[in-house]
């Protein structure tokens, strides 16, 4: 019986008293359209495609985004260039599939993929939701900016022989090393 | 007064004979209901509005709740419907009509020698408490085991 | 028989004050809820928002009036018309001030009990004619809640009855001239709001529409007007509780002189309306047979024992 009166009257009397309370606290509503929230950013938004640090594009196009991806969204074509870079012919994004999952960020291994804060991607016309490479390239580094892929990898491309990369060793003559 | 009683009457008769006549069992609820509300008006016109009161609360509001309540449970679709409809088609009808012709040809037989003199005389709360608790107290407390064997029977079936 | 019904004037003044308030109920609720989450609720529409009252009828009425084809059509269209003229026929014997309220019967809390018990037909015939499971689950579960909480509602009243000598609301309000029922009667009172709260089935014993259990209950197959219509009668009941608390425990209309008694008596009934927004807010759904239980083994026994309480008091001091 006491604890039937603990549970059902004195506890719900100090529920409705703390909600009571609740009256003079603050709102924590953002009033969107007239104020822009603040956004992190780390927040997973719009997707673009960055460049390096010399203004070349990061994406090599070796289709892992892709396959990553959970529902589908992202289409491309592998090219080579004559200096022997790779990079994608075509990159496709269907933003009316995209879920913003952040798995092609993650699996991407030249962190040429990366989410942005930005959420505003209203359409009137469904095919419009469909962003070609030339929509997703921006002139910049987005989060990681020292990093270039063809600098610290062992390929070999057009003004950058074998052993030039950073921390990278020159090449040993294998036959040098026989006894 | 006299003519919401006669408005009330009429619809009471009405309502109650459609709820013989309908095959719906949910339909015939309903106008069972307003039959019963049309009797607690004509309760209230001769005088007795706490009798018109007890007529709608306990039984518009608390017996047909639980008759509609049994026929939720019940799931009676078309196919009792169906089988009223054939019940009513029947020529059954006419010996239980002509008994009951015969009954109401008495009633107004009986009812047509007396003189009424219809000034309502207002039986209000107290009248009928003091009544109830007065010469009828017996009757009250002996309805009142009774009832209270009826909830522990029910008690111990529910319990089962 | 002391029955005294006011002028056209005042039945149609009280009519449109009582549905006007019931319809801004939703602006009211949907705002203070808001600022107990700390929200802000609909704002956008006229000045804070009030006009959001507006924009939703304007939506309700253009709102496609659906009568499923499986469902009993005449008791399918005829169930929500139940509940509204069942509690504005209440609001029939509330006196609202001196000269204020269109009838004094003699028998007024009988009425407004009949009523009350009138309108348990409107959710379960809703549910019954809808065709649907869960409807039909949301009407069953009305029905055994509503009749049951009828009974404490109708005790925890008595007290106050037996006090004033009279079922007329009216000489209720007057009997109170000297102190508020609320403190010889606090349990009563304590009763009457929870069976209250029950009666007009809101949070947190709304348990005949549990959204997270049985879709809408026993309004599922309602669109439109006919849901609408619902909708209002959920608030008149809750304006119509908050009235009656306010008649029965709190002295009606009496209050120091530097305000009309109406105005005494909104601002009650206000504070009421508030109160029960805030249950709304604070108190999580009980389960079903948690419900049936506390009515039938708690509140049952304390109702009784206040009425007999209250029956020796009144007998002992005489």
């Amino acid at each position: 019986m006491l604890t039937l009166i603990k549970d059902t009257l004195i506890s719900q009397v100090v529920t409705l008293w703390k909600v009571f309370l609740h009256t003079f606290a603050k709102a924590d509503t953002v009033e969107y359209p007239d104020e822009q929230p603040h956004m992190f950013s780390r927040w997973r938004g719009r997707i673009i495609l960055s460049r390096d640090p010399d203004g070349e594009e990061r994406c090599v196009a070796c289709n892992l985004c892709a396959v990553a991806c959970p529902v589908d969204c992202i289409a491309l074509q592998k090219a080579e260039d004559d200096a022997g870079r790779w990079c994608p012919e075509f990159f496709r994004i269907n933003f009316s599939r995209c879920i913003m999952c952040g798995f092609c960020e993650e699996a991407c291994p030249t962190n040429a993929i990366q989410l942005t804060p930005d959420f505003e991607m209203a359409e009137y016309e469904r095919q419009d939701m469909v962003w070609e490479k030339e929509n997703l390239l921006i002139n910049g580094t987005g989060k990681y900016h020292d990093y270039n892929f063809y600098r610290v990898s062992g390929m070999k491309i057009h003004g950058k022989d074998k052993g030039e990369g950073l921390n990278e060793a020159p090449p040993v003559d294998v036959r040098s090393l026989l006894p | 007064m006299i003519i919401l009683f006669y408005i009330a009457a009429i619809v009471a008769v009405i309502s109650t004979l459609c709820v013989i006549l309908q095959s719906n069992i949910v339909h015939a609820l309903i106008y069972l209901i307003l039959s019963l509300l049309a009797v607690a008006v004509i309760f209230y016109v001769l005088g007795a509005p706490f009798a018109a009161m007890l007529e709608a609360i306990v039984y518009a509001g608390a017996i047909m709740v639980l008759f509609l309540f049994v026929i939720m449970m019940l799931n009676l679709g078309k196919i009792s419907t169906d089988q009223e409809r054939s019940w009513m088609k029947s020529s059954g009808w006419v010996a239980p009509g002509i008994m009951a012709a015969i009954l109401l040809a008495q009633l107004l037989n009986v009812l047509g020698d007396y003189e009424y003199d219809l000034v309502p005389v207002e039986v209000g709360v107290m009248e009928v408490s003091t009544l109830l608790f007065g010469p009828y107290v017996l009757a009250v407390e002996l309805a009142s085991i009774l009832l209270l064997a009826g909830l522990v029977s029910a008690y111990h079936l529910a319990k089962k | 028989m002391t029955f005294e019904v006011g002028s056209i004037l005042n039945i149609g003044a009280i009519l449109a004050v009582v549905i006007g308030v019931a319809a801004m109920l939703i602006w009211v609720e949907r705002r203070l809820l808001s600022l107990w989450q700390d929200r802000l609720g609909p704002n956008r529409v006229g000045w804070f928002g009030l006009m959001q009252v507006v924009a939703d009828m304007v939506k309700i009425f253009n709102k496609e009036d659906w009568v499923p084809p499986f469902s009993d059509r005449f008791v399918f269209v005829l169930a929500p018309a139940i509940i509204m003229t069942v509690i504005l026929l209440s609001f029939g014997v509330i006196p609202f001030a001196p000269g204020v309220g269109i009838a004094d019967s003699n028998v007024g809390v009988l009425f407004v009990l009949a009523m009350a018990s009138l309108g348990a037909y409107s959710v379960m015939l809703g549910g019954l004619s809808s065709d649907n499971k869960y409807a039909l689950l949301g009407s069953l579960r009305a029905a055994a809640q509503m009749v049951s909480y009828e009974v404490f509602m109708g005790i925890s009243m008595l007290g106050v009855v037996a006090l004033t000598g009279s079922f007329d609301l009216r000489e209720i309000v007057l009997a109170q001239a000297d102190g508020w029922y609320v403190i010889p009667q606090f349990v009563g009172f304590v009763i009457f709001l929870i069976a209250g709260v029950a009666e007009s089935h809101r949070l947190p014993f709304d348990i005949p529409e549990a959204d997270q259990e049985i879709v809408a209950g026993y309004h599922t197959e309602y669109s439109g007007m006919k849901f609408g219509m619902f909708f209002v009668g959920e608030y008149l009941g809750l304006v119509l509780v908050s009235s009656l608390i306010t008649v029965l425990f709190f002295g009606g209309w009496m209050g120091p002189g530097f305000l009309p008694p109406v105005i005494w008596f909104a601002a009650k009934a206000f504070v009421f309306i508030c109160f029960f927004i805030l249950l709304r807010a604070a108190i999580p759904r009980p389960r079903y047979d948690q419900l049936m239980s506390y009515g039938w083994l708690f509140l049952l026994p304390l109702s009784l024992i206040n009425l007999l309480v209250t029956a020796f008091i009144i007998l002992s001091s005489q």
